[in-house]
């Protein structure tokens, strides 16, 4: 399987064509607007119709890229989506020369989608996808990729992912992952006590398509995180019977010990640059923060206190440190310097705020657990204004909050389905839900880059 | 004489001996409430280590009834009673520490057994949180464990957090078996 992963991450090669228009040199006049905007005030409509295939074998690839494309592209909501099941009365085009661009106007679209796929071989795919804007008719995008039949919803995710780009220099998420942990194989742990679950690290895409297990050795797996890779996943594993630390190589198959079973060490995270890591331990007799660095060498401790400390996270410049103390009588977020120096508080108006983790750049924000009631809810403190925004508001109880990597998303774990916990995501200001995961129960979500 | 037989005396004169002091040996003990303060079990604080042998009834197991039992069998009905705790709380109160003492005086009873004690905790931390917070509870029996002279050597600790809730429900009464520090026979 996870050769598997490797190849599909590696599918794309991309084999851009001169896109049909060249930034304009500033002297001249600027014949063709790379942005296609829409009506003053409102947000460009776009239309994806359903991929041409041009070889027969791939009709259902071809309706899936224009579907997959669509959601990613509704996923940012920088763009105003016409639902595709309006498209009917619009004759579908063959080639790019023949789009209808009068039926989509009048439609309202201001951008339309035109691709095709084509097997080139039983193992390989060829995938043309064009951006129109509909009033000018030109070609703002045109790109080709050629690769693995196997992974063809990457195709859509990179096409997203470059639109995006290209129109809002917006860094989009399509082609990320999810990493979590699942009790779905309902596998009981072995030992003197029974009836206990077993849980793995997962991985997933960032809609919740192709979920995969990454551990397998049947014990409790969990608080997984991404390195900045997003190549590899440090977890919390008690394979040996405590909690100790591992990463997952996990498109070769490699497993790292960093702590290597000095004493008793969980919750794992990645500094912004990759080199170190930030992780609770008891090996001075209590739970404090420490950071080492990746290979698990020139181990610090950064916290100092006979209360809880931990839930670490990173500021984006790898500077600071938030994390959970009840060293004041309750469960509160702190900010400490990775090097130990300058504590503060800075939750004060919750009974339990737990679980902090730092938006990535621009925002200077963390979210976080709060208590609200029984359960818990998703919060925001804002670290300029000292503002606090609750963006679940009592469905169950919501943990676990992750940013994804453009920090306009959270990833977290919430119960409200009343089916178990399940991993969801939301927009940052709690708007557009999506449920990710169904199978068993699902905690900790990290979002990768 | 046939063993169900056998069991059902030696629970009686367990019970006997245990008098009103001892939590019952039934699979499931009740949990003291947190809210209501349970505080009527005599054991005036932390009793000095020396004398705790006395003041805390061993309870009268038979030998050969014990040691016979298989690991799996002892830790399903088992003579080492869970302690529990108060909301984010790792410290034992007079009836946890009553139960750690008894504990306590089996451990001495059988000095073979190595023991693990578990750290868990009910679903009102978040998951991260409480896997320290199940790391303190643990200590804190193993310390006073210790403080009654068993031997460090023969314990272990683990916080499982919130991962392996005893009771699942949502309700008050579930979360006080959750706050619990788990004994684990390991090896006898």
């Amino acid at each position: 399987m996870l050769s598997t992963l490797a190849a599909a991450s590696c599918a794309v090669a991309v084999l851009a064509q001169a896109p049909q228009t060249a930034a304009p040199s500033p002297q001249q006049p600027s014949e063709i607007q790379l942005v296609i905007s829409g009506e003053p005030g409102t947000p460009p409509r776009y239309a994806v119709p359903d991929f041409v295939a041009l070889s027969p074998d791939v009709a259902d690839v071809a309706k899936m890229l224009g579907q997959v494309l669509w959601d990613d592209l509704n996923f940012e909501r920088e763009f105003y989506m016409i639902p595709r099941d309006t498209y009917s009365t619009i004759p579908a085009a063959r080639t790019a020369d023949d789009v209808p661009f009068n039926a989509w106007r009048e439609l309202g679209a201001d951008a339309v989608v035109f691709g095709t796929v084509q097997k080139t071989d039983a193992n390989t795919v060829r995938v043309q996808v064009r951006l129109f804007n509909v009033r000018s008719r030109q070609a703002v995008f045109a790109k080709e990729y050629t690769g693995s039949a196997a992974t063809p919803r990457l195709y859509a995710h990179t096409v997203s992912d470059e639109i995006h780009q290209q129109q809002r220099a917006l860094r989009g998420v399509a082609r990320t992952k999810l990493a979590f942990s699942s009790d779905r194989n309902r596998e009981k742990v072995s030992g003197p006590v029974q009836n206990r679950d077993v849980k793995e690290v997962y991985i997933a895409d960032y809609d919740g398509e192709n979920q995969r297990r990454v551990t397998t050795n049947r014990q409790l797996n969990i608080t997984p995180v991404w390195a900045p890779d997003a190549r590899a996943v440090a977890y919390t594993s008690y394979r040996r019977g405590y909690p100790d630390i591992f990463i997952a190589l996990i498109y070769q198959g490699i497993q790292e010990t960093p702590t290597n079973g000095v004493a008793q060490n969980w919750l794992p995270i990645f500094s912004p640059d990759g080199t170190r890591i930030c992780f609770t331990s008891n090996r001075d007799g209590n739970p404090e923060l420490y950071v080492m660095n990746r290979d698990g060498s020139n181990v610090r401790r950064v916290t100092n206190s006979p209360a809880i400390d931990t839930t670490p996270t990173w500021s984006p410049n790898g500077t600071q440190i938030a994390f959970t103390s009840d060293r004041a009588g309750t469960p509160q977020i702190y900010v400490v310097g990775a090097d130990g120096l300058n504590l503060r508080r800075i939750t004060t108006n919750d009974s339990w705020a737990d679980r902090p983790t730092w938006a990535p750049a621009p925002f200077n924000e963390i979210a976080y657990a709060g208590r609200t009631g029984p359960a818990f809810d998703i919060k925001v403190f804002d670290l300029a204004t000292g503002d606090t925004r609750q963006i679940t508001f009592g469905e169950g109880s919501n943990e676990s909050p992750a940013y994804s990597p453009n920090g306009r998303h959270i990833a977290f774990a919430s119960t409200r389905g009343g089916r178990g916990t399940q991993i969801y995501t939301m927009a940052r200001d709690g708007k557009n839900v999506r449920q990710v995961t169904r199978d068993g129960n699902n905690y900790t979500p990290s979002w990768s880059n | 004489m046939p063993r169900p037989l056998i069991l059902v005396l030696m629970l009686l004169v367990l019970a006997a001996a245990c008098a009103k002091k001892q939590p019952p040996l039934g699979p499931q003990p009740a949990p003291p409430s947190t809210a209501t303060a349970p505080a009527p079990v005599p054991p005036p604080g932390p009793p000095p280590p020396q004398r705790v042998e006395e003041s805390v009834p061993v309870p009268a197991i038979s030998e050969d009834g014990i040691t016979n039992r298989s690991l799996e069998d002892l830790n399903r009905n088992s003579p080492l009673q869970p302690a529990f705790f108060g909301l984010d709380s790792s410290e034992l109160d007079d009836a946890g520490r009553a139960i750690v003492a008894s504990n306590a005086a089996v451990l001495k009873k059988y000095p073979l057994w190595m023991v693990t004690i578990e750290g868990h905790c009910d679903e009102r931390g978040t998951a991260e949180y409480n896997l320290a917070l199940g790391e303190l509870r643990a200590v804190a029996v193993k310390t006073y464990l210790v403080a009654l002279g068993v031997s460090p050597d023969r314990l272990r600790t683990v916080s499982y957090g919130k991962e392996f809730p005893f009771d699942a429900g949502h309700t008050e009464t579930a979360w006080s078996k959750n706050r619990r520090a788990h004994f684990v026979i390991t090896s006898k």
